[in-house]
């Protein structure tokens, strides 16, 4: 183990894991030694989804849904992701508000992420953050976007399970044939069903399933009153099955290559830009973007100047 | 990759009282100014004060208390981060507090006291100035 702070956090150690955390989250070098040094440590946790759009009971079902983990003896990882103000550039993390009984229980460990101008419903290092709560030995994570609206769908890449929140009132059922955030999810939820258009919601939500079915898994769509935990046990078993699902129909080790080789592509090419921009300077970026600007040369052929260049 | 961390700052209500207006508006203030902000709601006790630091990682905690119980738990919530190995969060305090009191607050490390009539703007002024430099 080369990093001090990785090896005490696999010893249990707290104040480790939120200070490794805060490197992971910021790409810090340090963060990046911590995490080569974490991450065969990890890919035992259940990474669950949960994502649905503003004020449809994100943070409240997650944290009903912790403490219906935490009755079973499992221990639990939250990462809750808030927007980024695009002027300020300042954010407001309030999702733990909804989860304050959790706060005096060592077993769940919470972080509140901002997304810093990421686009797709989590931030750039959600994913790491995700790796290190799962190497910390928590069994599931449950990882919490903000509110989503059509196409914050980049959970789907992130979770094993993504459980999709609907609530009522928020459309008709042409809303149900779009594309988009219903298409990701595994396990669908209307939360607030105790409201009087809750069944519109529900019927709806059925049809869209009819529709459109996953190979060998059938959605399931859900009740849930999340601040008066209702439905959340049968929550709780629907997790479990899509688990069990995953691992027995190999659909689990497909999702695992198909991430390694998505993740490993996607730093590759980060890499290879910063090493063609190290190489050879702003300076030589300027007069290729002089050159396309002016209509002299083509992107195409400025790119591959500057890559081979480096 | 930018070696810049964006500040952390988490707004707390210790105690029993439920007025938590100031606790969003310096919220509200310090998001606008560009810092990452974690509000805990109202009726936090000192453990779930400090449990949150050291959860979020804090740089600044900021203490709102309008009850009067200032010296009682400002003192435990320094106590509880000091068990969790987070002893170089900066701390300020605000709401209503006597002047005589902010000497023993200050002594506890609590640098910046923000009564009623203080500007926002002092107030992120302040947490600039003085939020850690912190290495990692």
């Amino acid at each position: 183990m080369a990093t001090d702070l990785a090896k005490r956090l696999l010893e249990g150690d707290r104040w480790a894991l939120t200070r490794v955390l805060t490197h992971v989250e910021n790409g810090y070098t340090q963060g990046l030694d911590e995490l080569r040094d974490l991450y065969p440590r990890s890919g035992r946790a259940h990474v669950v989804g949960i994502t649905g759009p503003t004020g449809s009971g994100k943070s409240t079902l997650t944290g009903a849904l912790a403490r219906e983990y935490r009755k079973r003896g499992s221990t639990v990882g939250i990462v809750a992701v808030d927007p980024t103000s695009p002027f300020s550039h300042g954010a407001i993390l309030g999702d733990r508000i909804r989860m304050q009984d959790l706060t005096a229980d060592p077993e769940v460990f919470i972080r509140s992420m901002a997304t810093r101008g990421a686009m797709g419903g989590l931030a750039a290092t959600t994913g790491d953050v995700v790796t290190v709560l799962d190497a910390a030995g928590k069994d599931v994570v449950l990882v919490e976007t903000v509110g989503a609206g059509q196409d914050e769908i980049d959970i789907a890449d992130t979770a094993h399970t993504t459980v999709v929140i609907n609530v009522p009132g928020a459309g008709d059922d042409m809303q149900a044939l779009k594309a988009g955030i219903l298409e990701i999810a595994d396990i669908l939820v209307v939360n607030k069903a105790d409201h009087p258009a809750a069944d519109s919601v529900f019927k709806q939500l059925h049809i869209f399933t009819d529709l459109q079915r996953q190979e060998g898994w059938d959605v399931p769509i859900l009740r849930t009153v999340a601040h008066k935990e209702q439905g959340i046990t049968e929550l709780f078993d629907a997790l479990q099955h899509h688990r069990e699902y995953l691992s027995e129909s190999g659909r689990l080790e497909e999702m695992r290559r198909h991430r390694a080789r998505r993740q490993l592509l996607a730093v590759a090419q980060k890499m290879l830009l910063e090493r063609a921009m190290g190489a050879s300077g702003g300076e030589r970026v300027e007069e290729l973007v002089d050159a396309i600007a002016a209509h002299k040369l083509d992107p195409h052929t400025a790119a591959d100047r500057l890559i081979s260049a480096g | 990759m930018a070696e810049e961390r964006k500040l952390k700052v988490i707004i707390a209500k210790p105690g029993l009282d439920g007025h938590d207006r100031g606790a969003k508006v310096v919220a509200r203030a310090l998001r606008d100014a560009g810092f990452e902000v974690v509000y805990t709601g109202i009726r936090q006790t000192p453990e779930m004060i400090a449990e949150t630091a050291l959860q979020e990682d804090a740089d600044v905690i900021g203490l709102s208390i309008l009850s009067g119980a200032h010296l009682e738990l400002f003192p435990r919530v320094v106590d509880e981060l000091k068990k969790r190995g987070m002893d170089d969060v900066v701390l300020f305090g605000g709401g209503i507090i006597p002047k005589d009191d902010i000497p023993q607050l200050e002594k506890l490390g609590f640098k910046g006291i923000f009564g009623p009539g203080s500007s926002t703007l002092d107030i992120i002024e302040w947490v600039k100035q003085n939020a850690p430099q912190r290495a990692a």
